[in-house]
């Protein structure tokens, strides 16, 4: 397994405001007007998606819903629709957090992917139910291309938290 | 005596209640926002705080319409202004005989003691964004109650009719395409009058006329124009033309598609219109009188 293979950095603490910072950013992205384009991925899903698998204990199934009500309200769509769906891609992430980081990146792309794809399907159950018509299945390309980003999103979001590299020759350790 | 774990063992409630009782919530907003409409000034405190996000989301394509615009070339520029001044004598000649119809049509009314109709009070606003959910066909325009705008107001552009208010917030609202599928507009044949309700696809080019009678006098090419009896739009708007009829003995209604005239897609500028003022209230609807309505037997069909 790829955990034994490469040695483990040890990590900083996380500070809660570098969380809070790149869900606002990610809201941001989503709030973009992208009209019509099909496959932009819904980058608080996979925000919120990172922080529960990497920071279950400051991230939660909570955080989730409410980030989603905000969504709801700016994309004008149904109120509680993709709060909704978090709220299960945040519980989906949270119990299988242990889980996934024993993988490789791209294995834990594929979970991702999952429960990424999981999280539109139970939205557009929702809508469905509510009358609404099949967007089409570029609809899922979404998905994909989140998860594609899993690797990038990683490297990045733990930026802060890597501590520079210091070699030191007369040091045991 | 009550054993509780020590303080740093807690992690308050399991994942699965938490689930449960978030995910109820939000089947509860869902339930409350599509059913009964209740959920508007839950919606409308969400709304506050995404709006700075929306501005700020926006900024990016906003500074590149901005720059566009800066450097558009001289030629560009020449060329707009002599087409500008081609439509402009070209209208100037309609608008003549238009004030000579408008007395006309004003001195008829008076005659057939018709209601004056006042031209409507309207606001000129922007299309900011379209909706980002791709269940539904939406715009977001940069106007909102703060500058007049009202649930229910007919939005049109320079072609026809582009759709209606349907929600608002301080400084946004929300309009819904004529092509939205939960949205119906209410017509009529410029060519004989026929009056049908237009239902949106749901799909970008595609709007339906539906339970028209399959030999109904629709013909290919046929604009629709608004009807006016809902009092909501203005009657004579361009709404769409009729691309194709289908006509199956099968089913008792044509199959009629439509494009839409509006640049539904394309315009970046609209223009809201108020609600027509002084129209009388729609009668209160009739108690259903069990009893005193005369039992008939229907004939059973048979074919």
């Amino acid at each position: 397994m790829a955990y034994f293979e490469q040695p483990q950095r040890i990590l900083l603490p996380v500070n809660v405001g570098y969380i809070a910072l790149t869900i606002v950013l990610a809201l941001l992205f989503n709030l973009m007007p992208w009209h019509d384009l099909a496959g932009v991925p819904d980058m608080v899903a996979l925000v919120l998606t990172f922080w529960c698998v990497h920071q279950p204990r400051k991230m939660g199934i909570g955080i989730a819903w409410f980030v989603g009500l905000i969504m709801d309200a700016g994309n004008g769509a149904l109120l509680g629709q993709h709060a909704f769906a978090y709220a299960f891609l945040a519980f989906g992430a949270v119990t299988l957090h242990r889980r996934i980081l024993w993988f490789s990146l791209w294995q834990q792309a594929a979970h991702v992917l999952v429960l990424l794809l999981a999280s539109q399907a139970l939205m557009l159950a929702v809508r469905m139910a509510t009358g609404a018509v099949f967007p089409g299945l570029m609809y899922f390309a979404g998905s994909l291309i989140g998860a594609v980003l899993w690797p990038t999103a990683t490297f990045l979001l733990l930026l802060p938290q890597r501590r520079p590299e210091s070699v030191d020759e007369n040091r045991p350790l | 005596m009550d054993y509780q774990p020590p303080p740093f063992f807690s992690r308050g409630p399991a994942p699965l209640v938490r689930l449960g009782f978030f995910v109820s919530l939000a089947m509860l907003l869902m339930v409350l926002d599509a059913r009964f409409r209740y959920a508007e000034s839950i919606r409308e405190v969400l709304a506050l705080l995404a709006y700075p996000l929306q501005r700020v989301a926006l900024a990016p394509s906003e500074m590149f319409g901005a720059t566009a615009g800066f450097f558009t070339t001289q030629v560009a520029l020449k060329k707009e202004n002599d087409q500008l001044k081609a439509r402009g004598l070209l209208a100037a000649s309609d608008l003549l005989t238009l004030e000579a119809l408008r007395a006309e049509n004003a001195q008829l009314r008076r005659l057939l003691d018709a209601r004056e109709r006042v031209p409507r009070a309207s606001t000129l606003a922007e299309i900011l964004y379209q909706g980002r959910d791709p269940f539904s066909r939406k715009v977001i325009i940069d106007k909102g109650s703060r500058q007049g705008i009202e649930a229910g107001q007919a939005v049109i552009d320079d072609i026809g009719v582009v759709g209606q208010v349907t929600r608002v917030h301080p400084w946004l609202a929300e309009v819904t395409l004529v092509t939205d599928k939960e949205q119906r507009t209410p017509v009529e044949i410029v060519r004989n009058g026929l009056r049908a309700v237009v239902y949106g696809g749901g799909d970008k080019g595609a709007l339906t006329v539906s339970y028209t009678a399959t030999n109904a006098d629709v013909q290919a090419d046929d604009v629709l124009v608004t009807s006016g009896i809902d009092g909501t739009y203005p009657p004579g708007l361009p709404v769409c033309k009729v691309s194709k009829i289908e006509r199956n003995a099968a089913i008792s209604f044509a199959t009629i598609t439509c494009i839409p005239a509006a640049g539904t897609d394309q315009n970046r500028q609209v223009l809201v219109l108020a609600r027509e003022e002084g129209l009388p209230a729609p009668p209160a609807e009739a108690e259903p009188q069990a009893e005193s309505l005369p039992k008939q037997k229907r004939p059973r069909k048979r074919e």
